[in-house]
């Protein structure tokens, strides 16, 4: 017989796992007319007995309704619980707890260690409700982990595999500014890159994006090489060029019109804030010919 | 703080639909350029400015700012509010200055970024 990944999951899934853990239990002195108020209050169908902490029995509705029906409201529940235990094992399957639902018709298991100490309480509800959590849990956690191995698959065998993200940005385009860089964002979330890197990752691209918009004449590329230990973005453009890279890298620096400031840009902050978030960040410039900025931040 | 007192304090508007205005924002930063607020804005804080183009937005975005508060009464147009409800970040206006925002705000409890972050 073959299981499917979900079937195993079930039969691997611990009775401790599901149960309510905070149990509201009586004692053999509680009065049936008590007994009426905790299950209203709680609204809850029936509560383990404890006699000085050993589990002695189960008080449920219809204990109750039988002792209402003969007007026995302050007898203690002693006398008029089940005194019938089913328990199952925190650490046996839910299955073992379906089981045992099936087969004495119940409501509710009382759950407990090998030490025979009651540890939980089970429903029917709990069950479902524990199954569609570990189901959730069992596909995100599937998703986190499938999608770098689309990419990086260890069947795959190169002397260097890598992802390749290219964009073409367009000058002057200030509307779609950072429509790139956001892009890249969303692909490396997919990717399961975490917050930290995918910052600096997102700030690199989208002053660099920036850059292309505000500066070129003919606009640029961007590309984001994504490889197991490290993403490499490349930056192209053809011209117009820095003519002083050195005083155009110092913080403050600016050639932008008093127009792209209004824009919150063109502060000179741009390249200073690739640098700050880059592992290793150089630019190459020709005047005419144009830019090339090579900016890598370490996986 | 939560949204909701942020509103409160500066008697804005929220302009974003479906906004969860009990998220929490522990700190402030207040700048019109988008290059210092990408340097200096620590995830999880609340950008005020006075700039309302869609680079703005972009910038929450890109150095996850949790919330926006434009001030002197600046109303973004309707493709850069959209562009935030898709973002899923709230933006609340205020028609306080930058100044008066940021004093009810700081008197309200609100800590400013920590500015440990310099330039090399």
């Amino acid at each position: 017989m073959e299981f499917t990944k979900k079937q195993e999951l079930i039969y691997n899934l611990p009775i401790e796992h599901v149960m309510r853990k905070n149990v509201i239990t009586v004692t053999p002195d509680t009065t049936i007319r008590q007994l009426k108020e905790i299950l209203r209050i709680n609204r809850i169908s029936g509560v383990p007995v404890l006699d000085g902490g050993h589990l002695v029995g189960v008080a449920s509705i219809e204990d109750l309704i039988k002792a209402l029906e003969v007007g026995e409201l302050d007898v203690p529940v002693g006398q008029r619980m089940t005194r019938q235990l089913i328990t199952v094992l925190e650490h046996a399957s839910i299955i073992e707890a379906v089981k045992k639902f099936s087969q004495f018709h119940i409501g509710r298991l009382l759950v407990v260690n090998e030490k025979g100490t009651l540890t939980g309480i089970l429903t029917g509800s709990d069950i479902t409700r524990g199954l569609l959590e570990a189901i959730n849990l069992n596909d995100h956690a599937k998703e986190l982990k499938r999608n770098p191995q689309i990419i990086f698959r260890e069947d795959i065998v190169s002397d260097q595999t890598s992802l390749i993200l290219r964009y073409h940005i367009k000058e002057k385009d200030f509307k779609s500014g950072g429509s790139a860089s956001s892009k890249i964002k969303r692909a490396m979330e997919q990717l399961g890159i975490s917050p930290q890197i995918l910052r600096r990752v997102a700030i690199c691209a989208y002053e660099a994006e920036m850059n292309l918009i505000i500066h070129t004449n003919a606009g640029g590329e961007l590309i984001v090489e994504i490889e197991p230990e490290l993403i490499r973005m490349t930056i192209t453009d053809r011209g117009p060029g820095i003519p002083d890279v050195e005083q155009a890298m110092s913080p403050g620096f600016s050639t932008a019109p008093t127009w792209i400031q209004e824009l919150g840009f063109g502060a000179g902050m741009g390249l200073a804030n690739i640098k700050k978030c880059a592992d290793s960040f150089t630019i190459q410039s020709n005047l005419g010919t144009g830019t090339q900025l090579d900016i890598v931040i370490q996986l | 703080m939560k949204l909701k007192e942020v509103v409160e304090v500066v008697q804005g508007t929220v302009l974003t639909r479906g906004s969860d205005l009990d998220l929490e924002v522990k700190y402030c930063g207040a700048m019109d350029l988008m290059s210092d607020a990408l340097a200096y804005l620590p995830p999880g804080c609340m950008l005020l400015t006075g700039l309302k183009t869609i680079q703005t937005i972009r910038t929450a975005e890109m150095a996850y700012v949790t919330a926006i508060l434009f001030v002197r009464g600046k109303m973004p147009d309707s493709e850069t509010i959209q562009l935030a409800e898709e973002l899923g970040i709230p933006l609340i206006r205020t028609n306080f200055g930058m100044f008066e925002s940021c004093g009810r705000l700081y008197q309200g409890g609100m800590s400013s970024v920590p500015l440990t972050r310099r330039y090399p």
